[in-house]
């Protein structure tokens, strides 16, 4: 019964061979080590976002005069409504400890290295989208946070020469941010960038599965057709995909391996997540900040503003340029940096394993700098630490030029052929 | 299917001409819906001007008006004040003769204002937008020698009483001052200047 079902419906969609292709035959690398987890994570946040974001718009009321006090009504009146926000809000910082970690891997065993640059540039789409979509997403509590953050983000554009002030009164729709300004950032927030959002992750896994999964290792599963012989080939049915370009080894089916063993992965990161649910909600003033549970006040400006935490190494960059043009060019190159990563690269050894101690220490400076840059944007702008920033944000940008000089005539250990296991 | 031969010429012009009123009518339709973006007739008319009568202020006081969403500072500056921004500080500014346009014409003074007793400025620092906090005889704590000011508690910008900016700060520019006026009865009308009116 339910094989003629799956064959009536094979004959007039290619269900099965999809699931095999990207799901059950899909050779995945048996090395893969925790920071694999991350991947499958995201998208386990991202369908938590989606979830409770459909289930939050039920109740929140997108105006300048219901915003705030929809929100209160979610958290007091609504059964479960603190439940169901706490899940997207917390869910927002466990996107981005994600996604830094999965890109953290991505650079630490090469996974943008080529053939994998669209895939890191697709990666890198999500991430900026990602990025919009938490700070148009802060301004919908309609709390004081809210607004003089999305004050001090919509006047960057102010800084552009000759048209910058038309400009910023085009994405307000008002002389200030009002009503207006809340109302198309809920729409951008709950439709529009969603849909990119979902798009691009698509984009992501089809490259992933056309390209094939990189390794902590970074060797190639792929080897060319007839160089193996039948006895060393992996010993598992892969989907003629890959089998009919290639010879697979050292690989197992990302179904069952993998798909369980992200369960694992999943089990650990809950048990976090939960915790912070429902024990530090707030995550100590970092996730949902103070001045927020007040109303957006456009007399009141907050003692001090201070982005959200993932935003701060950003933030922190921005700041410490003097001039404010120049200080939102840093800003937008050190992710445009990020973006170009695949072209600063000019080695052809992808793991950290076999690079050179250049390279190793190139890589922990840059994420000490990125750190350090982080928690300064959580902090009041003081001498001292515009001082630490400065250092922090040459050595952000130095990882990639140093990376481009070294990375041509690096001295790197011999690539076995095999993945030793 | 036609019999007759086919002719690219024909064909390209065809798909040219297709694609280029695609394309206008593309750019067409984007025109709503990027105008919608614009500030509603409601926003407009919420942006009116204001008015605010001056005459009972005390010396050295501040009043915040709002106006069109943003304070606006209004300050009766004391004999002692005005003395300090003729002569005092220049040296210490980044623009002391309003060169950058941050003030309607007739604000291109060292007051910055119509009357020199009365500052009408915007009260949102040219930084980032924070609100500056007013400093009245105690500012000699952030820039030595002056004794009133504006200091912004965001970034550390200094201004002073014309609300112009001190050198090694984060804001570029003065504060802006706002179109404004007096009225025939004296009092001061923001949000337009005679020109307008």
């Amino acid at each position: 019964m339910l094989t003629s079902i799956v064959n009536w419906i094979d004959k007039r969609i290619p269900m099965t061979d999809t699931f095999n292709k990207h799901v059950g035959q899909y050779p995945a690398p048996v090395n893969f080590n925790f920071w694999y987890f991350f991947g499958s994570l995201a998208m386990l946040v991202l369908v938590n976002q989606i979830l409770t974001g459909i289930w939050l718009t039920m109740n929140y009321t997108p105006s300048g005069e219901e915003a705030f006090r929809s929100v209160e009504y979610i958290m007091r009146d609504v059964e479960y409504g603190w439940l169901l926000r706490y899940m997207h809000s917390t869910g927002a910082s466990a996107f981005f400890v994600v996604v830094y970690l999965h890109m953290l891997r991505g650079m630490m065993y090469g996974s943008y290295q080529k053939p994998r640059e669209l895939l890191w540039l697709f990666g890198m789409f999500i991430f900026l989208v990602l990025m919009a979509e938490g700070f148009l997403g802060y301004l919908l509590p309609w709390g004081n946070m809210s607004f003089w953050g999305a004050q001090v983000i919509i006047s960057l554009f102010g800084a552009i020469p000759v048209i910058g002030d038309d400009l910023t009164l085009w994405i307000r729709g008002d002389y200030v941010i009002s009503g207006a300004t809340l109302n198309r950032f809920f729409a951008l927030h709950v439709i529009a960038l969603p849909l990119v959002l979902v798009i691009l992750v698509f984009l992501h896994i089809v490259a992933l599965h056309e390209v094939g999964s990189n390794n902590p290792e970074g060797i190639e599963i792929k080897k060319p057709k007839g160089s193996i012989p039948e006895g060393e080939k992996a010993p598992f049915k892969f989907h003629k995909m890959f089998t009919d370009k290639y010879d697979i080894v050292d690989a197992v089916p990302f179904h069952p391996y993998y798909s369980v063993k992200d369960i694992m992965g999943v089990v650990g990161f809950l048990f976090v997540f939960c915790f912070v649910i429902f024990f530090a909600p707030e995550g100590g003033g970092y996730f949902l900040e103070k001045p927020n549970f007040e109303p957006a006040n456009p007399l009141k400006t907050p003692e001090h503003i201070a982005p959200v935490w993932y935003f701060g190494p950003f933030y922190t960059i921005l700041r410490v340029v003097p001039d404010k043009l120049l200080g939102a060019g840093a800003m937008f190159g050190a992710i445009i940096m990020l973006f170009l990563l695949p072209w600063f690269d000019r080695g052809s050894v992808k793991s950290i394993r076999y690079r050179s101690l250049a390279h190793k220490i190139n890589l922990i400076q840059f994420c000490v700098c990125f750190v350090v840059l982080g928690a300064l944007g959580t902090m009041a702008a003081t001498p001292v630490a515009n001082f630490i920033g400065t250092v922090a944000s040459f050595g952000y940008f130095g990882f990639f030029i140093a990376l481009w000089f070294y990375s041509k005539n690096e001295k790197t250990k011999p690539l076995p052929e095999r993945i030793s296991h | 299917m036609s019999s007759a031969p086919e002719n690219n010429g024909r064909r390209r012009f065809l798909t040219i001409a297709t694609a280029v009123v695609g394309g206008v009518g593309t750019a067409g339709v984007a025109v709503p819906f990027i105008k919608s973006w614009n500030p509603s007739e409601k926003a407009k008319a919420a942006g009116a001007p204001v008015e605010y009568d001056v005459s009972k202020m005390t010396p050295g006081q501040l009043v915040r008006v709002k106006w069109r969403g943003k304070p606006v500072y209004i300050v009766r500056r004391t004999k002692e004040v005005l003395a300090e921004l003729e002569n005092g500080h220049n040296d210490q500014l980044k623009d002391p003769e309003s060169v950058e346009p941050q003030q309607p014409d007739f604000a291109g003074n060292s007051y910055r204002s119509l009357q020199p007793e009365f500052l009408v400025v915007l009260g949102v620092c040219t930084h980032l937008g924070c609100a500056p906090t007013y400093r009245a005889n105690d500012f000699s704590e952030v820039v030595a020698g002056v004794t009133n000011g504006f200091y912004c508690p965001c970034h550390g910008s200094k201004f002073d009483m014309a609300g112009r900016v001190f050198e090694n700060v984060p804001a570029p520019t003065n504060l802006v001052i706002p179109p404004y006026m007096f009225t025939q009865s004296g009092s001061l009308l923001i949000g337009v200047d005679k020109g307008d009116a």
